[in-house]
């Protein structure tokens, strides 16, 4: 117990010092946004009195610890170029970006964890031989040619879905779900390669434990001893790297987005770059922090749940 | 024996990928087939053939040449890109790893959350302080390698830092700083090798990404990435152009996969 909330505590300090950095970047950026909303041939004193509307005219630290404050609370101030809340900008199009990200990890784990147990439990046969070498490939293939090539495959040669056809959840549940099957992939397909290579690895590092022959020895058949004992030691690297993989997950839906023509996080997170809106750009990295964060802290308790000989100090 | 017969089998099939994408793109530099800028309305999306062996873009642009020479932009950019991460990265990685205390604690808190973030969503933030445009996208891909070869650099130099050649050494009067640039550093090469490879098929990814996102190179240079995203507006009309560029992408990346897998 003690452990979990000194590591959720680690977290919590990881995550202030992440945001003091995030906004003095943003905010030590050239220009300024009032002259930029208003134009260059705006008056001085209408700048003046839209920077104090802002709050841009206090200190730095002022300005921070009034946007942690509010943070804290949910707002993340308003958006330069609509003029609207941050917080309800991001609300709208967040189910979509996080479907995105659920759907991708489930395909992640249905395809690389049966192929890589089989292909361990098979090694040295020819189909082990055939895994490992689409594996290598698929491994070096970016996720957005990956969705192109999906794209390619389902949308004009067999015609099962429409390139570009997104339907919100709201008006069509099924051609909501039945659309995203294919953004998900195309994100979990790299990933699950790398899923399966290090499920594979470890597995086969495993069979040449002296408890692996202790086991034998003691007269167990070769799929108690595959699944009951290996695999669970196999699986304390991988549960590490799914949950990194969660990350890498969010980097490529924003990709996908784009890809697929999905209205989600990711096509907000790139026009607000391109328009230098900042206030859109801090709270949605924020977002991918308290994520990471999360996911980090997550990995580290399982991880210990999983193998109880992680140290206090670790 | 038989391990060893695979092993040169994954580092010449590495080897002929890369030859095959690199030494045009090199050749790339200082001549292509047709000038990748040239527009030919009369060529637009036109099919593979004798003339253009991969056909020719939306503006009848040859792609064969275009491809030459967007590879060897990104080329060059994941070369600029890890010398700059790696550098930095070794050096901060000496440092800490060598006399740890505050600072380092400090360091290495903010490198955990840099390498839990995803390294292109780093670059993504990077790039929107810096700007867009191929120098400021080496710049920021550098920047956001720096965290994995400092930490890398960091175990490294803490595990060698206590062993007895480095203590010999102190006694005989190195300093501090021979010690860690002289006497550690060649130690480390191994490991640092096998994670420039790696950071070199990161590079490319990243770079691919950035400008497939609009936001990395800007036209009228052509980076695979680049030409990716335009590809695939009109990959209905010649799947062509989509294939021949994201395939050049994959074999790049699968011939460093290839080579540093045995390496490493």
């Amino acid at each position: 117990m003690r452990y979990v909330f000194k590591k959720i505590l680690s977290s919590i300090i990881t995550l202030f010092i992440v945001s003091l950095l995030v906004f003095v970047a943003f905010a030590l950026i050239p220009g300024d946004p009032a002259l930029s909303r208003l134009g260059t041939n705006a008056t001085e004193s209408a700048l003046a009195s839209l920077r104090h509307q802002m709050g841009l005219d206090k200190p730095l630290m002022v300005r921070y610890f009034i946007w942690l404050g509010s943070a804290l609370r949910g707002d993340f101030g308003t958006s330069y170029s609509y003029s609207m809340s941050v917080t309800s900008m991001i609300a709208d199009k967040l189910p979509i970006t996080v479907t995105l990200m659920i759907y991708s990890l489930l395909l992640m784990i249905v395809i690389s964890v049966p192929l890589g147990v089989y292909a361990s439990y098979k090694e040295g046969t020819l189909i082990d031989r055939i895994i490992q070498i689409i594996n290598q490939i698929v491994m070096a293939i970016p996720p957005f040619f990956s969705g192109i090539l999906i794209t390619l495959f389902f949308g004009m040669i067999l015609r099962i879905f429409t390139p570009g056809g997104f339907v919100s959840i709201s008006k069509n549940a099924v051609g909501f779900f039945g659309f995203m099957f294919f953004p998900s992939l195309a994100i979990a397909l790299p990933k699950s390669a790398m899923v399966l290579n290090l499920l594979y690895s470890s597995l086969n590092g495993e069979k040449k434990k002296d408890y692996v022959r202790t086991a034998y020895s003691r007269g167990n058949r070769s799929k108690t001893v595959f699944f009951g004992h290996m695999l669970k030691n196999a699986s304390i690297p991988t549960i590490t790297f799914l949950g990194m993989a969660l990350a890498d997950i969010i980097a490529g839906s924003i990709i996908i987005e784009q890809v697929f023509g999905i209205p989600g996080l990711g096509r907000i997170l790139l026009t607000s770059i391109q328009n230098r809106d900042y206030p859109v750009v801090i709270a949605i990295i924020m977002l991918v922090a308290v994520v990471v964060i999360i996911c980090n802290l997550a990995v580290d308790i399982i991880y210990r749940i999983v193998d109880p000989r992680v140290e206090e100090n670790t | 024996m038989k391990k060893q017969k695979k092993m040169n089998f994954n580092i010449i099939l590495g080897c002929i990928l890369l030859a095959i994408t690199l030494i045009p793109a090199l050749i790339g530099l200082v001549w292509t087939p047709y000038d990748p800028q040239k527009m030919d309305s009369s060529l637009k999306l036109a099919g593979s053939g004798i003339r253009h062996i991969f056909g020719c873009d939306n503006f009848g642009r040859d792609i064969f040449s275009r491809i030459m020479s967007g590879s060897g932009i990104t080329v060059m950019i994941a070369v600029g890109t890890v010398a700059l991460g790696s550098i930095l990265g070794t050096v901060i990685g000496a440092f800490t790893g060598y006399f740890g205390g505050l600072i380092d604690e400090a360091l290495m808190r903010i490198n955990d959350v840099a390498l839990a973030f995803p390294s292109l969503l780093l670059a993504l933030v990077m790039v929107s302080l810096l700007g867009t445009g191929k120098y400021q996208v080496m710049l920021a891909l550098g920047i956001a390698f720096i965290p994995s070869y400092a930490r890398i650099v960091r175990s490294e130099y803490i595990r060698i830092k206590n062993l007895d050649f480095v203590k010999a050494a102190r006694l005989a009067g190195a300093g501090d700083l021979r010690i860690m640039f002289v006497h550690i550093l060649p130690n480390t090469k191994t490991v640092l090798l096998s994670s420039v490879m790696i950071g070199f098929n990161n590079a490319i990814l990243a770079e691919a990404g950035l400008s497939f996102l609009g936001i990395g190179v800007q036209p009228p240079d052509a980076s695979l990435g680049r030409m990716l995203s335009e590809a695939q507006s009109y990959m209905f009309v010649n799947p062509g152009y989509v294939l021949f560029t994201g395939a050049t992408i994959v074999m790049i990346i699968l011939g460093f996969s290839l080579i540093s897998k045995e390496i490493g």
